[in-house]
């Protein structure tokens, strides 16, 4: 007699049973810590950081070391850990100004007050593979010369804004949205879409990014200012009636100097896009300044071209990778039910259209 | 750090829950937003489902869990054994002793009674999002009533098939006003869904609870020519011999001989072990 | 703050509430049970059901109204100090409380909008006693018919004429609370 299947509750112990045996790898080799990972993944840190929304390089390390560097797996244990987290309160908004810069570039101007500082960058190595890295012991690093101490640096921006060159972001004093804490809202304001892009795969956002440049959306962007660094974060304490620093992160801050526009009441100027992120992430930050400005077209009273990057829902929906990602991989899941009645359906109409089934072709 | 709050979610947001689920059972069968929030399982693995279970459950429910109508799936045991460590609550398979009842894909055969919470797992709470991808486009037509696309659709089905060809997710109109999901239950279960047990349907990743009061109506789509027809495979349970219930097609030798069985596995059970005591 | 205020609360929060919860889900998806809803103690003169209802569904992302006899220094400061809810206009309020003889016009209240019916008031209303008799109760959730001792039919009639739109009712007294939705057709008892 058939048996239905059991056994689902032993078969997934074992699977993850076998799960951790496989992140622990050859025991021959020492096993990573999460503290190497802090200080030397330092880039897929931040990604973790800024993609799972919560500034904690501890936890964003172990994250990573738990999903076997599987870093979407990584940014989804910590949006489940942050789920957990009760609230206390909010922190003023940081002050980029003031940040302490690691590294600012201008592509709009060869030189400005404050200078170009490169900074520890990828941009101007040659790919090639270091082959010394690949020895297990400890590697020379070769010590940085003049390595000036992170400083405040005028924005670049401000200097286009001097002459009125450059379209003025009005503030509203508006409370920001808040999509963790509110149900997504369409249409969106930029303080949403922001906060989406921000959060978002990068490389979603990259792509959606690319294809401005592309033509689908064409929006000229230059990189009008590119800062890294450190800022302090302060919360205002009621109780004390005043704000107090409890920290500081590192964020990317990109701001983009766009194509001018123009219209009957306002003369020709530039307009921006705008890129915020946790950790050092230039590839994130620009990407989103472009995302940013080719979904700003109804306030800058552009034309809606149809192209994606202007589309407010489909960017929204679908920049998530731990939305995305559960979705796609449901599908593994068992759906025969569904399949059951689509079979019957099928034989049903297949039935009535009178096609002959293979049986009765092949008799 | 390892001790989690009673089913896992703080208080602030399980209070969010609670006011979309009063709010879904006020106005049935309306989607209401709410800000699903990250959970422990992946989105469109059951986290709609598992966000109003965390909501509802008190330490005096008996818990069941099903996906395809099974207790032994393996989506159903992790959801479940989520629900036991993080609330410490009484399991289940019998449909007969839960309280709360989670499901993917099925309504159980056994009626449900008054004293039981049916909670569903949607994937895409919007019945007419593959009619019209936009939500600002969608929330319109729900607030203007304005049906038409989907009947279109439906006639459109006719007209090329003879008949209308959804099998599962069959839309539903509930107390003569919204259009709604019944999330992907074979249309066999939709007549279930007048029933005595409160329903609550919860979808994560798209941010919508939903939910019916009991003995809400509900009404699957159709035409007067063509009405809605409850169907499944025309055979029997080959284990249990039931006639009525919604049944699963097993492919069971390599020449693709196949057995039919039903998907209710707790119902199942229960025909075998009854008739073993009449025959006793 | 008097130390009253910090009184009253759930022993255990996340146990009482979802306790409470659940009686709260009985009232408003079965229109017109009675249900015993107990948890918490708020100052005089809140009934027991009505302080639990609050406690259960209030918090800093909620804002409340209390109406007349509700909207005293003690309960003012016992929302405050249990939930941090911030009280405002009955106009602007996602829940308002008062007493049967201070809640009237309804159409004061939020109905919400058409494409979010949802965001409407939740009134909590203290009545003086919960009987199944009375007007008669029609609509989801309830399997013939129901009855409640209303206090009065034609306001109701209104309401659900709104729907989608409208206000969702919870009436307390002492421990005792009984829902009604916008959803519920109420008649005159024959």
């Amino acid at each position: 007699m058939y048996v239905a299947v059991k056994g689902g509750e032993k078969a997934i112990d074992n699977a993850h049973a076998w799960l951790s045996e496989k992140r622990r790898g050859d025991k021959a080799i020492a096993e990573i810590g999460v503290g190497q990972i802090r200080e030397q993944l330092t880039l897929a840190v931040n990604r973790v950081m800024a993609e799972g929304s919560l500034y904690d390089p501890d936890l964003a390390s172990l994250a990573i070391k738990q999903s076997h560097g599987d870093l979407i797996e990584a940014i989804f244990l910590i949006r489940a850990y942050r789920t957990t987290l009760a609230r206390f309160g909010k922190t003023r908004p940081i002050e980029t100004t003031n940040m302490a810069c690691i590294r600012r570039i201008s592509a709009t101007f060869k030189d400005a007050p404050g200078g170009q500082i490169l900074g520890p960058t990828f941009d101007y190595t040659h790919r090639l593979l270091d082959f010394t890295l690949a020895a297990d012991s400890e590697t020379s690093v070769v010590e940085s010369q003049d390595m000036s101490d992170a400083q405040m640096l005028p924005r670049i921006t401000d200097y286009l804004n001097q002459e009125g060159l450059i379209q003025q972001e009005i503030q509203t004093g508006d409370e920001p949205g808040d999509l963790t804490r509110e149900p997504l809202q369409l249409p969106a304001q930029r303080d949403l879409r922001l906060q989406s892009l921000t959060r978002g795969d990068e490389g979603f956002i990259l792509g959606m990014a690319y294809s401005t440049q592309r033509g689908y959306g064409r929006n000229h962007p230059f990189v009008g200012e590119l800062r890294v660094g450190g800022v302090v974060v302060e919360m205002e304490i009621p109780e004390l009636g005043f704000s107090i620093e409890i920290g500081e992160i590192e964020v990317t801050e990109c701001e983009t100097v766009n194509q001018f526009t123009g219209s009957k009441s306002d003369p020709p100027q530039f307009t921006r896009g705008y890129g915020l992120v946790f950790g050092h992430s230039e590839r994130k930050s620009i990407s989103m300044a472009l995302v940013d400005r080719a979904l700003r077209w109804a306030e800058l009273g552009e034309d809606n071209v149809g192209v994606p990057a202007q589309d407010e829902e489909f960017v929204l929906y679908h920049s998530d990778n731990i939305q995305a990602t559960g979705f796609l991989e449901h599908i593994k899941l068992p759906h025969y039910v569904d399949f059951q009645s689509e079979l019957e359906l099928i034989r049903k109409l297949r039935c009535e259209a009178e096609i002959p089934s293979r049986d009765e072709e092949e008799s | 750090m390892n001790e989690y709050n009673f089913a896992y979610l703080d208080e602030q947001t399980k209070r969010m829950i609670r006011r979309a689920i009063l709010k879904g059972l006020a106005i049935p069968g309306y989607q209401v937003p709410f800000a699903s929030r990250e959970m422990p399982m992946p989105y469109g693995w059951g986290t709609g489902g598992v966000q109003v279970s965390a909501a509802t459950l008190t330490p005096e429910d008996i818990f069941k869990v099903i996906d395809q109508g099974a207790d032994d799936t393996t989506n159903a045991i992790s959801i479940r054994k989520f629900f036991q460590k993080v609330t410490g609550i009484k399991v289940t398979d019998k449909t007969i002793d839960a309280t709360v009842i989670q499901t993917r894909h099925r309504i159980p055969e056994t009626s449900l009674t008054e004293d039981q919470i049916l909670v569903y797992q949607v994937p895409i709470p919007e019945p007419l999002r593959f009619l019209e991808p936009y939500e600002t486009e969608t929330r319109k037509m729900h607030a203007l009533e304005e049906y038409g696309l989907m009947y279109v659709k439906l006639y459109e089905d006719i007209s090329r098939h003879g008949a209308i060809a959804t099998s599962y997710a069959y839309p539903v109109k509930v107390e003569g006003r919204y259009v709604m999901d019944p999330s992907p239950i074979p249309k066999f279960d939709n007549p279930k869904m007048e029933m005595a047990a409160i329903q609550i349907f919860g979808a994560g990743r798209e941010q919508r609870i939903y939910a019916l009061p009991p003995y809400t109506q509900v009404v699957s789509l159709d035409f007067d020519d063509y009405p809605f027809e409850a169907s499944k495979a025309d055979h029997v349970c080959d284990i249990c011999g039931s006639s009525d219930t919604y049944l699963d097609e097993v492919i069971v030798d390599d020449q693709g001989g196949r057995i039919f069985v039903c998907s209710d596995t707790d119902f199942c059970a229960a025909q075998q072990s009854a008739a073993l005591e009449s025959s006793e | 703050m008097a130390e009253a205020a910090l009184k009253g609360g759930f022993e255990n929060p996340p146990i009482d509430s979802a306790r409470a919860f659940r009686r709260i889900t009985n009232a408003m998806a079965r229109p017109g049970k009675i249900e015993t809803l107990v948890g918490a103690t708020p100052p005089p003169p809140m009934s027991v059901a009505a302080g639990t209802v609050l406690l259960t569904l209030c918090d800093p992302d909620t804002s409340l109204a209390l109406l007349e006899t509700l909207n005293n220094q003690e309960i003012r400061d016992w929302v405050t100090f249990h939930t941090g809810a911030p009280i405002v206009s009955a106009q602007r309020a996602d829940f308002v409380f008062g007493a049967w003889d201070n809640v009237r016009p309804f159409q004061t209240y939020k109905t919400g909008e058409a494409q979010y019916p949802d965001r409407s008031a939740t009134l909590v209303i203290e009545w003086e006693e919960l009987k199944n008799r009375g007007a008669h109760l029609q609509g989801p959730g309830i399997k013939d018919i129901a009855f409640l001792n209303l206090p009065s039919v034609q306001p109701f009639v209104e309401n659900a004429a709104l729907f989608p739109l409208g206000i969702d009712f919870l009436f307390c007294s002492d421990d005792q609370i009984a829902g009604l939705p916008r959803s519920t057709k109420v008649s005159e008892s024959s």
